[in-house]
Formats: structure tokens, C-alpha cells, sequence
């Protein structure tokens, strides 16, 4: 029999994450408490005398299929906005009523109905599953290796991207940026002044002007630019920066 | 405890997890509702399978976790295929594709 304590505990970690799937907004605190369901479910596996299976939901579950989830989010996008317009008006309250209906029925059903427990059952070791599996079962388990072969074949086709363009080797690069006409070797690098970060301010050409294009253009956008004035400045008149101190 | 009460907790998921997919316009998180629902009916077996002394329920939550990992691949990558077309994962905004 299972203590209720650890019952109470495991429906705690189990219903009360569940549920930021309606209530929270971001997708990965909702996939991070779905990981805490799994492993809330693991738990109540190895309670309910299945330790092998408890150990394959931590690694298949918790272990595979969530970090398979965040992997696409970050793919994705973690900022993509769930849009709130209702296609089918009052959706919210059809879903709500839906599947509290659901709920409320399989709740009814099932407390009505009573089964005799067995009072020393069969424990889900690996080794009676394997017997079970490799024997009873060893049809089902051959179809499934052909479900895995064609999910992951399945996979690689959908994601798969034909290449359009032929790919352009380092030597046509080369040849495109001197045709047109813009600088042959790299980029020039930011100002080296050792005031301070100097990432910031556009290198000097040899007739002593700014370089715009050396600083990066992340910078630009947000405004922190230096013109590099103050230093000309200081480079021209020696004085200057005796007068500053 | 009775295991009946496993039964009843995973009805409740099982709701929770419907109630996701119905609700939520985010296919991952709709999808996430779909694992739950999976999740909610593994349990149910186990705990049967408790109840009954026997370990078929056990082997029947593994195969439906195997068919559940064929299934959260094929489906990543179907919406990671629509991400790429439309640059969103919205379900609603596909029903533009009807004439």
C-alpha cells in the first residue's frame, strides 16, 4: 500500500505545476514545470511497485522529450506572444467547461466504482519486463522499432531544406567584394585609444578622420558612439591634455 | 493508501492536459498539453496494473512512452517545418489556409 503522505506529495508536484499549463505565459516556465510533473510522476511509479518504469519517465521524459521541447522553444523564439484574439468566441469558456466536464465525470466514474487490490503484487523489475516484453509481447516491440525507424526518418525529411543556391566558395566571396569595390581584407577594426573600452570609437585613416563603418553597428543603434573628437582634439594641441589635468 | 486514488489523480491530469489543448493558441504548449495527457493515462495504467497485481499494465505505459517519443519528434518537427514557412507557431494562424 502507498503511505498517503507520499501521495499527497506526489499530487501536489503533479496537478499544481500541470496547472501553469492554462495559467502561466511563458513557454519555458510552463515546459520547466511540465519536467517537474514528470518527475512528480516518476516518483508515483516507483510507489506504485514500477521502479523500472520510474527510472525509464526521468530519462525519457524528464531526460529526452522536455529538453527536446526547450531545444525548439530557443529555436523558435522564447519571445513568440501567444496572440489573445479568440477565433471561435468565448473559446476560453468552451475549453474551460469542456474539460472541467471531462474531469468532473472521470472523477465520478471512477470513485464509484470499486476494485479489490491485490495485496502482493508482481514488482516491475527489468528482468520480469524484459521476460514480458521479449516474450508476450516481442510482436509489439518489432512494430514499434519500425514507429521509432519512421518517426526519426520522419524527422530528418521535415526539416530537411534542399539547398537553392549552389554554395559560394571563399574565392567567389573574394571576387564579389572586389568588384564591388568595398573593402578587400576585413573590416577595420574599432579605435585602439586606451582611455577606455574602445570598442566604441571609429578607427582613424591615415589622414586622421573617423572610420564610421569600424564601429559596430549594434552600437550605432543604440547610441553609443563615440566621435572620437575629444581625442583628435588632444592628438592636435599636446596642451590640451595638460589643461585637463 | 489505494492505488484507485493514482487513478483519480490522473484523470484530473488528464483534464488539465485537454483543457491545455483546447485553450492555449502556442502549438508547444498545446503540444505540452498532449504529452500530459499521455503522461495522465501511463499513470492510469500503472496504477491499474498495481491494483491487479500484474505487471502488463507496466509494459503497456512503456510502449505507449515509446510511441509518445515518436510522436514529440515528428510533431517538434512539424512545427519547426510551419516556424520556417510562416515565422510563427501559432495554431490559428494556419485556418488562413482555408480558401
Amino acid at each position: 500500500m502507498v503511505s498517503p503522505i507520499l501521495f499527497w506529495i506526489i499530487a501536489a508536484i503533479t496537478v499544481i505545476p500541470a496547472l501553469s499549463l492554462l495559467f502561466a505565459r511563458k513557454a519555458v516556465h510552463i515546459a520547466m514545470s511540465i519536467v517537474l510533473v514528470m518527475v512528480g510522476l516518476a516518483a508515483a511509479y516507483v510507489a506504485l511497485d514500477a521502479p523500472f518504469l520510474g527510472v525509464v519517465q526521468i530519462v525519457v521524459y524528464t531526460g529526452a522529450v522536455m529538453m527536446l521541447f526547450l531545444f525548439v522553444l530557443m529555436l523558435v523564439g522564447v519571445d513568440q506572444r501567444e496572440d489573445l484574439k479568440e477565433t471561435i468566441t468565448a473559446q476560453r469558456w468552451i475549453a474551460f467547461f469542456a474539460a472541467g466536464g471531462l474531469g468532473a465525470f472521470l472523477v465520478s466514474l471512477i470513485t464509484r466504482v470499486s476494485i479489490p487490490v491485490a495485496e502482493e503484487g508482481a514488482v516491475g523489475d527489468p528482468e520480469p519486463i524484459a521476460i514480458l516484453l521479449f516474450e508476450k509481447y516481442v510482436l509489439v516491440i518489432e512494430v514499434l522499432g519500425f514507429v521509432l525507424i519512421t518517426a526519426a526518418v520522419g524527422a530528418l525529411v521535415l526539416t530537411h531544406v534542399p539547398r537553392l543556391k549552389p554554395r559560394r566558395t571563399q574565392v567567389e566571396v573574394q571576387r564579389d567584394r572586389v568588384r564591388t569595390g568595398s573593402d578587400p581584407v576585413n573590416k577595420v577594426f574599432p579605435g585602439v585609444y586606451a582611455r577606455h573600452n574602445a570598442l566604441d570609437i571609429p578607427a582613424l585613416d591615415p589622414e586622421g578622420k573617423p572610420i564610421e563603418a569600424s564601429v559596430s553597428r549594434v552600437l550605432k543603434i543604440r547610441n553609443q558612439v563615440q566621435d572620437g573628437a575629444e581625442f583628435r582634439a588632444q592628438l592636435e594641441d599636446p596642451s590640451r591634455k595638460e589643461d585637463d589635468r | 493508501m489505494d492505488p484507485v486514488n493514482f487513478v483519480i489523480l490522473a484523470s484530473i491530469l488528464f483534464a488539465i492536459g485537454s483543457a491545455a489543448v483546447l485553450l492555449r493558441r502556442n502549438a508547444i504548449v498545446a503540444f505540452m498539453g498532449v504529452e500530459l495527457m499521455l503522461n495522465a493515462a501511463n499513470l492510469a495504467l500503472v496504477a491499474f496494473a498495481r491494483i491487479h497485481g500484474e505487471i502488463d499494465g507496466q509494459v503497456m505505459a512503456f510502449f505507449v512512452m515509446v510511441v509518445a517519443a515518436a510522436e514529440v519528434v515528428v510533431g517538434l518537427a512539424i512545427i519547426i517545418a510551419v516556424f520556417r514557412a510562416r515565422q510563427t507557431i501559432s495554431l490559428d494562424e494556419p485556418a488562413e489556409l482555408k480558401g
